[in-house]
């Protein structure tokens, strides 16, 4: 149902926001390249296809909601932001400096269109719930999304905000889980193992729909399907690359938090097609 | 006597009835904390999230960001310490609009245990920037204290004892947020309360009069921002002594400390636990035996006018 050309349109906007995320992090000097990279498509996907939003009212009332709650990952966000018109593009390399906009991880009073602050891990789930609840409880018909990474569901926050939000049957709560495999200190699965992880929200008492999260369509068409589940809170579950699209980045923890220098950006520009 | 807790649910409920925002939360403890009497009057605004404060404080900065006005509820240790980086992160730095309600505080919950008393709440929500904290002294000001939480734009840690506590404060007053009140002039020294000690900072000034010292008594019910004017007023008498039901590390004491250190060095002493833990037993023995009796607030007025 979704035409190749507004595929091929997203494709090209999480380019460009990765090599936005590039930039931005050689800029500052430290931020985090990894999970921002492998947050790109979905990043794209929402901002420039599903969510309801309007860059003029950032505080619209019937907007949908955007939790980052893998909030290391704001470069991605602050990136989609700007190109979707909250702030100007030019804006992006002030990220991480001094009386900056553009906070370490987001902050909701500083930034246009952020809807919720983040960055100590594992908030976005519950407050998540908290607004699907204040959605229900107004008859309002904006949905809330949340995106959470693998590592950050070692937080039994996460699990505490599970419960809530299947107890309440959230049905106008999207999760999207990306499963990148490497955290901080390593892989996930070696730091503190969480597979099976679709069983763990199934028996949570959410849908789970599993994807490539780094297929457009594949996301496009999952967000769809969890619309029309009516009677829980579902979470898509995306296998994603850490450091997704800089092959040097690919996989290794050690991109998790560290700025590339002149070389490892041009290099990475250049595979990215620099845009 | 009138229990705390009571005065403060029924007034959360018919606050609550006029006001659609108003939504209560709990953990599992709405029969100890008086918020299940809305949640039974209003189920469909009423949501127990089991034995998890710290996700009950983000469900509630959701709430919070959605347009409702959440309460939420469980004893005060756990409040302010499991939940303290919620509040911290979600709360006080995102500056979202919910209220923080730590019941059972001090040593109310008495005979739990150590385990259950909050006698650090107070100092670790007072560190949190854009957090105001609210200790009401006795049923008559935790009722009037609900309608300015409520109407408060921003978040708040207010505070409510167990214990059944004699009235010290006129019924039916007007909470104003930030005011501390004057209740008795005396030039000799200030004893300056924060909770439910008020009766007892009453009854020592009282002991003190017949015996020549005349005491100034002020009741600081909002902890956080106190009321420097009238802090820096009373300092006026050269003597205070600070009275909570709180360690004297980081509570009022601290806060008055920190006050007339800055703009006024005064003589001070501290009447509240000495920076230990307690135990368990009866309440009124266990404010006497750990150093809050009307004898300490005596023995630290004679300390503090040296």
């Amino acid at each position: 149902m979704y035409p190749e050309s507004l595929i091929a349109e997203i494709e090209e906007r999480a380019r460009q926001l990765r090599c936005d995320v590039v930039r931005m992090i050689h800029g500052a000097g430290s931020g985090h390249p990894g999970g921002s990279l492998s947050a790109a498509e979905f990043l794209a996907a929402l901002y420039f296809e599903r969510l309801r939003i309007d860059p003029e009212r950032p505080d619209w009332a019937e907007r949908d909601r955007f939790i980052l709650s893998k909030g290391h990952a704001a470069p991605v966000l602050y990136a989609a932001l700007a190109r979707r018109g909250f702030f100007p593009v030019e804006e992006l390399c002030t990220l991480r400096q001094l009386g900056t906009r553009l906070q370490g991880h987001p902050d909701r009073l500083k930034t246009p269109g952020v809807d919720m602050t983040s960055g100590s891990l594992g908030h976005g789930l519950p407050i998540a719930a908290g607004l699907a609840l204040a959605a229900r409880r107004q008859g309002a018909s904006w949905r809330t999304y949340v995106l959470l990474g693998d590592g950050e569901s070692q937080a039994g926050l996460i699990w505490e905000g599970a419960l809530v939000a299947a107890k309440y049957r959230l049905a106008n709560l999207t999760a999207i889980l990306d499963q990148n495999d490497v955290q901080l200190d390593g892989p996930v699965h070696e730091v503190m193992p969480m597979e099976p992880m679709a069983d763990k929200w199934r028996a949570f008492g959410w849908a789970v729909i599993e994807i490539d999260g780094h297929n457009v369509r594949q996301i496009l068409e999952a967000l769809d399907q969890a619309e029309h589940i009516h009677d829980r809170p579902t979470v898509v579950i995306g296998r994603t690359t850490k450091g997704k699209g800089c092959s040097f980045m690919e996989g290794q923890a050690k991109w998790h938090g560290r700025a590339p220098n002149v070389e490892e950006l041009a290099c990475a520009l250049q595979e990215l097609g620099n845009a | 006597m009138p229990e705390m807790r009571e005065a403060y649910g029924k007034a959360l409920l018919a606050y609550g009835a006029g006001e659609p925002r108003l939504v209560v939360l709990d953990a599992d403890v709405s029969s100890s904390t008086k918020s299940g009497l809305f949640g039974q009057k209003y189920p469909d605004r009423f949501y127990n999230v089991g034995i998890a404060e710290a996700g009950m404080v983000d469900v509630a900065v959701g709430l919070a960001l959605g347009g409702m006005i959440p309460f939420c509820h469980s004893f005060a240790f756990l409040v302010a310490l499991r939940a303290a980086e919620p509040i911290r992160t979600s709360v006080a730095y995102a500056r979202t609009n919910v209220k923080l309600v730590g019941a059972y505080g001090g040593m109310s919950d008495s005979k739990d245990g150590p385990t259950h008393h909050a006698i650090t709440d107070l100092a670790v929500m007072r560190a949190m920037p854009n957090l105001t904290v609210v200790v009401p002294a006795d049923s008559n000001e935790a009722a009037a204290a609900v309608p300015a939480v409520a109407q408060h734009e921003g978040p708040v840690y207010l505070r409510v004892s167990r214990a059944e506590i004699p009235d010290a404060t006129p019924a039916g007053e007007q909470f104003v947020i930030g005011k501390g009140r004057l209740l008795r002039e005396g030039r000799h020294v200030a004893i300056v309360n924060c909770g439910i000690l008020l009766a007892r900072c009453l009854e020592a000034a009282a002991q003190l009069a017949q015996k020549g010292i005349e005491a100034t008594v002020v009741n600081m019910p909002t902890l956080k921002p106190i009321d420097e004017k009238l802090l820096l007023q009373v300092a006026g008498t050269g003597a205070v002594v600070t009275v909570e039901e709180h360690s004297i590390v980081g509570g009022l004491g601290g806060a008055v400390a920190e006050v007339l250190g800055r703009r006024k060095p005064t003589r001070i002493a501290m009447v509240g636990v000495k920076d230990t833990f307690t135990e368990t037993g009866p309440y009124e023995a266990l404010l006497d035996k750990w150093g809050m009796g009307v004898a300490d607030i005596v023995a630290a007025v004679r300390t503090a006018i040296g």
